[in-house]
């Protein structure tokens, strides 16, 4: 399947890769900043919202597809408005939703790890040097970078190779919604090893290629 | 006298109610070197990040080039950066000693200072290292980045605070050599944080001893150790109250 370039496979890879790096996208938008602002600031509720972020990393995936499932279906209260912005079940843009509320809380807790971890010293000495606000909070997640990315690769890694969320919101329909995890699961259980094992070995090789490119990113920071 | 560039009046600065720096009058002159010498936990570094503009006072006025800043008014961007500091225990970025030399400078969106980048690296005697990892260099090295990320920007107003403690003799003279240098060629006002008595002695024009967050004596360099008026002025210049 791998080598004779199966059509049907890199449908479902490109879906895959689709669905987990716009979620992935979307999940780094809100992630980071909400990490930063929580490593940085003291504000009333922080630790609320922190024990609630922490909730959110063990959260199974499974509940968040039923809570996905139960807010875009017609009777729930996101489906009923019809609204054209809002992903209907059984498409790729529900399989986002619910792929981006699994990795935004790994993406801000561990980017509030990592800003927590940079000298607070250096806050005061960037602002010293005439920093802006923005300016501080870049500088401070700059130097978290390496931890920032690994937030970026643990949120990716939780998407990548999730199945129960994807599986309920997105249906596994052929052609439509079928990713590479749903289709190990319908293979197995269709008894075709062999297929499931080939497609497994794909799902697989993009995680480390993903990941080799995001510790590429990380530069010369990572040896340092 | 010249004219003042800060002018301190009834400044208060408190911490969860508790009162570390109660400065009724202070003025710094443009282009002196002015030590604040006294013991730890004297305010001398809460009065520097006051006059760097990185925390407001709980109550009273900082005039600083005739711009008010208080509680509730902030300081323009302009003249927070016509102001910088040199810590005692500095913070480089995890970057080049030549990035972290131009930061200041790439703050202000001037990306293109090489000339100005490789002077402040000579200066301080750190040229050669331009291109290492800012975290492979030794304390005293790094000290003089940090002295090197300053001078780049041609403050009005720099705030030295203990910018010596630690170092080796060496790097001590070094240090205080550029510092002289930019006060005598520069005109740069200077504030010196020290607990080194010999130091205040070597670099200031006028020396102000705090205590307990209050401003004791303040007089010019031989007066303040030859003929103090207060008792306390003279215990700490003879090193009996330093600690």
């Amino acid at each position: 399947m791998i080598i004779s370039r199966d059509p049907a496979l890199f449908e479902i890879v490109a879906l895959s890769l689709r669905v987990s790096g716009t979620a992935l996208l979307f999940s780094t938008l809100i992630g980071i900043p909400l990490g930063a602002a929580l490593g940085l600031r003291r504000f009333i509720g922080r630790r609320l919202v922190i024990a609630l972020l922490y909730t959110g990393m063990g959260f199974p995936p499974v509940v968040i597809g039923l809570f996905v499932y139960l807010m875009l279906s017609r009777s729930g209260p996101l489906g009923g408005l019809n609204s054209p912005v809002m992903p209907a079940l059984f498409t790729p843009g529900a399989m986002v939703v619910a792929q981006s509320i699994i990795a935004f809380p790994l993406v801000a807790g561990f980017t509030m790890a990592a800003v927590m971890g940079v000298d607070p010293q250096l806050r005061q000495q960037v602002r010293a040097l005439g920093a802006t606000p923005w300016q501080t909070t870049l500088a401070v997640l700059s130097e978290a970078r390496v931890g920032v990315i690994v937030a970026v690769i643990a949120g990716f890694g939780s998407i990548i190779s999730e199945v129960g969320a994807v599986m309920m919101v997105g249906g596994n329909i052929e052609h439509r919604t079928r990713v590479l995890t749903t289709a190990i699961v319908l293979e197995t259980r269709k008894g075709n090893f062999d297929l499931a094992m080939a497609i497994s070995i794909v799902l697989l090789g993009l995680a480390f290629i993903s990941n080799v490119a995001m510790l590429r990113l990380q530069g010369k920071a990572f040896n340092e | 006298m010249s004219e003042p560039v800060y002018q301190l009046n009834q400044v208060i600065k408190e911490y969860t109610g508790r009162r570390v720096l109660d400065v009724d009058h202070l003025n710094i002159q443009r282009g002196e070197i002015f030590a604040l010498v006294g013991p730890s936990g004297a305010g001398k570094s809460t009065l520097l990040r006051l006059l760097n503009f990185l925390e407001p006072p709980s109550s009273g006025l900082i005039c600083f080039l005739g711009v008010e800043y208080s509680l509730n008014r902030p300081m323009p961007l302009n003249l927070h950066r016509r102001v910088t500091t040199v810590f005692q225990r500095p913070i480089l970025l995890n970057r080049s000693v030549w990035d972290n030399a131009g930061y200041g400078l790439r703050l202000r969106g001037r990306r293109d200072a090489t000339v100005q980048v490789r002077a402040a690296l000579e200066q301080v005697g750190l040229a050669a290292l331009a291109r290492q990892p800012a975290r492979t260099l030794s304390g005293g090295e790094a000290q003089r980045v940090a002295l090197a990320r300053a001078i780049v920007l041609q403050p009005d107003v720099l705030l030295l605070d203990e910018p010596t403690a630690n170092l080796d003799p060496y790097n001590v003279g070094l240090i205080e050599e550029i510092v002289r240098g930019l006060n005598r060629d520069q005109g740069t006002t200077m504030v010196l944080v020290t607990h080194n008595v010999f130091q205040a002695k070597r670099l200031a024009q006028r020396v102000a001893l705090l205590l307990e967050g209050q401003v004791v004596e303040i007089a010019g360099v031989d007066e303040f150790f030859r003929s103090p008026r207060d008792p306390r002025t003279a215990a700490f210049a003879r090193g009996e109250m330093v600690y």
